[in-house]
């Protein structure tokens, strides 16, 4: 799979981006807002393992971890989140792998 | 002394009262090894990600303990004894309370240098008097 560049080039063909992201707006192609990290614009200083249904967000479905150019999560709070994921995988609150 | 966390799980066959008994059980176990129970926690029946023992749901039981590490030893050593605890895990809460709270208090610096430094954007004059203002914050 292609690394997505950030700027646009416009070069011919290009497999669409499958999933996540923006992607709105039809006239740029290759047009994506700027994420950001979710937990430093919500001032969650804390990432608990305990909360599911936050920490769930940042796995995908089959239960890996979403990576950083995904989710736009700075790389302090991507540290911290993949050691609050791997901590809620060991208490059988995430799965390790999800099946299909 | 330190800060941990405690958390197991109960097979979800046993019975309230009988959870009940074992966590007052588990608390005797912290106080006789020289811990201290801060809070316990049940954080109910949930379903668990993948099978463990055999089982697909489970009940959450948190403690918030201070102690030592023979206190964790202890408790632990309990736990896998139990039959009725299919898994059990315990975190040091020490370091990310204190990674938590640096968050803090850097955010707090932050917002207050931006909203000195909105009127007059020189933040090169307005270096020395900072500290005095943080130690206050």
């Amino acid at each position: 799979m292609p690394v997505p560049s950030r700027e646009g080039a416009p070069s011919g063909e290009r497999p669409q981006r499958r999933e996540g992201g923006g992607g709105g707006g039809g006239r740029k192609q290759y047009f994506r807002r700027r994420k950001v990290c979710k937990f430093c614009t919500e001032k969650i200083d804390l990432i608990d393992y305990k909360d599911v249904r936050l920490v769930g967000e940042f796995v995908a479905e089959r239960g890996k971890i979403l990576p950083r150019r995904l989710t736009g999560t700075c790389s302090t709070h991507q540290r911290a989140l993949s050691e609050a994921i791997k901590r809620a995988r060991n208490i059988a609150l995430l799965p390790f792998a999800a099946g299909a | 002394m330190r800060n941990y966390e405690m958390i197991f799980i109960v097979r979800p066959d046993v019975a309230d009262d009988e959870v009940q008994k074992l966590i007052t059980q588990m608390e005797g176990v912290v106080a006789s090894a020289g811990g201290k129970v801060e809070k316990v926690e049940k954080m109910g029946r949930r379903r668990l990600a993948y099978r463990v023992e055999k089982q697909r749901e489970g009940f959450y039981v948190l403690f918030y303990v201070q102690g030592t590490g023979d206190t964790v030893k202890e408790f632990e050593r309990r736990l896998k004894v139990t039959d009725a605890v299919i898994k059990h895990m315990t975190v040091c809460t020490d370091e990310i309370l204190q990674r938590a709270a640096k968050f803090k208090t850097l955010r707090t610096k932050q917002e207050a240098k931006r909203r000195r430094s909105k009127p007059a954007p020189a933040p090169a004059p307005a270096a020395p008097p900072a500290p005095v203002e943080n130690a206050q914050a």
